[in-house]
């Protein structure tokens, strides 16, 4: 492994910037983000990057290496062309604080439309292992907002206050398939997160560190939800109810 | 008051987003207070995120024998009986319910095949207890305490770090902050503030924490007159990752051990038969930690100086399901598949033992309106924690110190702040960007982290301590001239500088109090006084404030209970 790597990365603010070059050691095992910290540590004290559990579990550390969105945690030295500079970017679909550090708060903004948990009153709490299965995955999201950044309908065409974005499809995911929910969300799909503009590129798929399959398993559902209950509302009691004895 | 910065008031202040401030914030509104949670991070990125086995609770849903007794008798016995035992009472009995309420908002845990809550098996703990979610327990649970606080009303300031406690004659009154994005500052005025902050695990070289880890809540609750205490306890978890050297100190979770994996050293022997024949691997954590230790200082180690934990013997699909962020960490950071092969552990620095002082009933601390809860706040664990007995703590202990800081509120005639104190927070902030020259904080970073490693790490003497506490006082002096560069936009550089004031006051804490002790017990171990000491068995070391000078005093352990005397002597 050569012993120095170069590092253009974008420093600068929201009124502008430029990449800036960096001489890193390179160790064993490295990752992005430590190659980020060593700039810290001895070349530029003010980079702003976000980071906190360096293991993939936070969601805290996105940016765009080589063009490509990633966990800066988990992006291996070893896995990129260290003869060509390596390019460190902020996420292009939300605005520059600072260097790597995005606005991300819009995201918070849309979670807060979402109804939470609700179960019907005396339940009981017992439930199948095979129907908490069925959501695990969509609750594994670690919001790191990878998929958003990805998003044609986020990045290319702003969509910011019709559309949702993939991370809250599988949100919504998430609570509908709860073995124990009763709360509708469809009209909040279609109308409020507008799953209708997402024409199922798959592109916020590829990117989920937690390889949660968004399109596949999140948002067809989901469209298919839609469709179902704008058509036939008594399908969705029957679901519901249907959920709460497989439940019990 | 000032009218130069920008204010907010609100009846109880919570500094801190993890599991402990967000429960926190639930009960304070749910009495009716007006509620603000701080965070230096994003929401939902605190420590309890990344928190992976589970949370102890005696629900009895796997070994119908298990109940609150024998979960108090554990958490004892496992803190080597320094606990606040009344502490330890109440989150043994009220664990299971703030279990049943987290899943009642929504939480998913995994499931017995009757469909109750699952639980697993954890070092110290006598019955399989540990309800879970595979590895990633924290994630669902600090999900679920965000979206119901946000969905309650609760005003959360992300990015905002708070600098400084503010008071009004005796008591507490707010807090200084700053905005991490602006680098503006603003103040919060309340009757009650509740530290919710975590630990401090940055202050050494090899942990799991994160930069958030920097003992913020306890240093400035120490400056604020709060006392401290148990300092001397700092949990080196056993298991850390300690190749390659990016990933040194990053968690492997005791869930590897709690579902059957096996410790060697690079003989192929399962040592933990020499150290604890009973329990092996699931002894408790400062057994454990300590005997990888001395394996590999007495040559056994493995290639990159560690054990090996082994659960390849296991089906890959089972270690795959319940393990799964393990099997993606290590093939994704370390090249090494679990399912096939050992992975090589060694101690990282993990937990706080110690912290602020709270009474058991109302987590106050010794501030009036100062209420602590979480790895901020001490008692509960004693000399050593049991796993799983953090996520529990935090809520139980969580929604009692929102309950009582809202009480309080009520009960308070207004608060003032004097300009004065304001603009001397301020001025302290904004000192480091003024200085001609300067060490960077990096340096003095670096710097403390080795020297706690090295001195006040697993195992200590007096020399050391005496070093380390000479080090801290050199290093205290330079850390008040540090300079910074750049900006007051999102500056990581200046915000260690403050930073490192915390863990410098915390680290010294940590020290006085560990050469002070002079025995071992639970995570404290002194070469030069191996055993037991039975005055030591019944005093805690105190930590407090005195003019400029950190004054260290003991104070007696009350009798326990008749009726819980009972319970630990079985
Ligand atoms: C990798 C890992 C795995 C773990 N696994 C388990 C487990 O399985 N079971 C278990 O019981 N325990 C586990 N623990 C321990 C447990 O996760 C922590 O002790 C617990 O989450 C701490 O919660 P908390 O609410 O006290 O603090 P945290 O969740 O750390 O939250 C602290 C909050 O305080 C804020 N803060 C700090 N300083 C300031 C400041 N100056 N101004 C503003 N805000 C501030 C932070 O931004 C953050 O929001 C684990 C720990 C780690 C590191
Ligand atoms: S599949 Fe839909 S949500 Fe995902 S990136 Fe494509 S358009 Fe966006
Ligand atoms: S769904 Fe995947 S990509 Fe999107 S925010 Fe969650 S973890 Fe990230
Ligand atoms: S730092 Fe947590 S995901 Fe990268």
């Amino acid at each position: 492994m050569s012993a120095n790597a170069t590092f253009n990365i974008f420093r600068g603010d929201r009124l502008g910037g430029e990449l800036k070059e960096y001489e890193v050691p390179v160790a064993p095992g490295m990752v992005v983000l430590d190659a980020l910290h060593y700039i810290q540590g001895h070349a530029a004290p003010d980079l702003a990057v976000r980071w906190n559990c360096k293991a993939g579990k936070c969601g805290s550390c996105s940016a765009e290496v080589n063009g490509k969105p990633r966990l800066t945690c988990k992006t291996r030295l070893d896995d990129l062309p260290l003869a060509e500079a390596v390019t460190v970017q902020p996420m292009k679909s939300f605005p520059v604080i600072k260097d790597l550090v995005t606005d991300v708060s819009w995201n918070y903004r849309v979670n807060r439309k979402i109804p939470p948990f609700h179960a019907p009153e005396s339940v009981e709490w017992k439930m199948d292992q095979r129907d908490v299965d069925r959501v695990q995955e969509f609750r594994k999201c670690i919001e790191c907002f990878l998929c958003q950044n990805v998003c044609h309908v986020l990045r290319d065409h702003s969509k910011q206050e019709q559309f949702g974005g993939p991370r809250f499809f599988v949100r919504v995911a998430g609570l509908e398939m709860h073995p124990l929910d009763d709360v509708s969300r469809t009209h909040l799909l279609k109308d409020e997160l507008g799953i209708g503009y997402c024409n199922i590129t798959k592109c916020c798929t590829e990117v989920c560190p937690e390889d949660i399959h968004i399109t596949d398993n999140a948002i067809i559902p989901l469209k298919e939800r839609v469709i179902d209950d704008y058509y036939d509302p008594v399908r969705w009691f029957l679901r519901k109810l249907k959920g709460k004895n497989n439940g019990a | 008051m000032n009218e130069k910065f920008e204010t907010h008031e609100h009846d109880v202040l919570i500094i801190g987003a993890g599991g402990a401030g967000l429960r926190a914030a639930i009960e304070a509104l749910g009495h009716g207070a007006s509620v603000a949670v701080v965070c230096k991070s994003l929401l939902g990125k605190a420590h309890t995120v990344m928190a992976e086995g589970g949370i102890a609770a005696a629900m009895a849903n796997v070994d119908a024998a298990d109940d609150w007794r024998t979960h108090f008798r554990d958490t004892m016995r496992g803190g080597k009986f320094l606990n606040n035992w009344r502490m330890a009472q109440i989150h043994a009995q009220e664990a299971p319910d703030r279990v049943r309420e987290l899943e009642q908002w929504g939480a998913l845990f995994d499931r017995t095949s009757s469909g109750d809550i699952l639980q697993r098996a954890f070092g110290g703990h006598t019955y399989k207890r540990l309800c879970h979610v595979g590895d990633r327990t924290g994630l669902e649970m600090i999900r679920t305490l965000q979206d119901r606080g946000v969905h309650l009303g609760i005003d959360v300031y992300m990015e905002c770090a708070v600098t400084r406690l503010l008071k009004d004659g005796d008591r507490i009154a707010g807090a200084f902050a700053y905005w991490r994005e602006t680098g503006r500052f603003v103040v919060f005025k309340a009757k009650s503030v509740v530290m919710a902050t975590g630990g401090i695990g940055k202050a050494w070289r090899i942990t799991s924490n994160s930069w958030e880890y920097t003992g913020d809540g306890m240093a400035l609750a120490y400056e604020a007159g709060a006392e401290l205490i148990d300092m001397e306890f700092v949990q080196f978890h056993p298991t850390g990752m300690v190749w390659p050297p990016g990933v040194q100190g990053i968690l492997v979770t005791e869930a590897v051990r709690g579902e059957g994996g096996i410790l060697r050293n690079k003989e192929g022997e399962r040592f933990m038969e020499r150290y604890d024949s009973e329990k092996m691997e699931l002894s408790t954590r400062d057994v454990v930690a300590r005997a990888i230790y001395t394996e590999v200082r007495e040559g056994r180690g493995t290639e990159h100086g560690g054990a090996y934990l082994d659960i390849s013997h296991k089906p890959a699909e089972y270690v795959k399901r319940k393990l799964p962020s393990m099997y993606h960490q290590f093939r994704e950071l370390a090249d090494v598949d679990i399912t096939q092969g050992p992975m090589e552990v060694g101690p990282t620095c993990h937990y706080m033992m110690g912290g602020i002082r709270v009474d058991a009933e109302t987590a106050q601390a010794t501030v009036s309106g100062l209420f602590a809860a979480g790895e901020a706040a001490a008692g509960l664990h004693g000399a050593n924690r049991l796993g799983g007995n953090s996520l529990s703590d935090l809520l139980v202990f969580g929604k009692r110190a929102g309950a009582a800081a809202a009480e309080h509120a009520k009960r308070s005639t207004p608060v003032n702040i004097e300009a004065a104190d304001v603009e001397k927070a301020a001025r302290e902030m904004l000192e480091p960007f003024e200085r001609a020259a300067g060490d960077s904080p990096y340096q003095i970073h670096r710097e403390l982290e080795e020297l706690m490693q090295n001195y006040v790490g697993i195992f200590r003497n007096e020399e050391d301590l005496q070093k380390g506490l000479a080090a801290l006082d050199q290093l205290q002096q330079r850390a008040a001239g540090v300079k910074v560069e750049g900006s007051r936009l999102f500056n990581p550089g200046w915000h260690l500088a403050r930073d490192l004031k915390s863990m410098l006051t915390v680290a010294e804490a940590v020290a006085l109090s560990a050469r002070e002790r002079k025995e071992s017990r639970g995570a404290h171990s002194r070469i030069d006084y191996p055993k037991y000491d039975e005055t030591w068995a019944k005093q805690n070391n105190v930590i407090v404030r005195d003019g400029d000078r950190m004054r260290l005093k003991q104070t007696p352990i009350d009798e326990m209970a008749p009726d819980l005397r009972k319970i630990v002597d079985v």
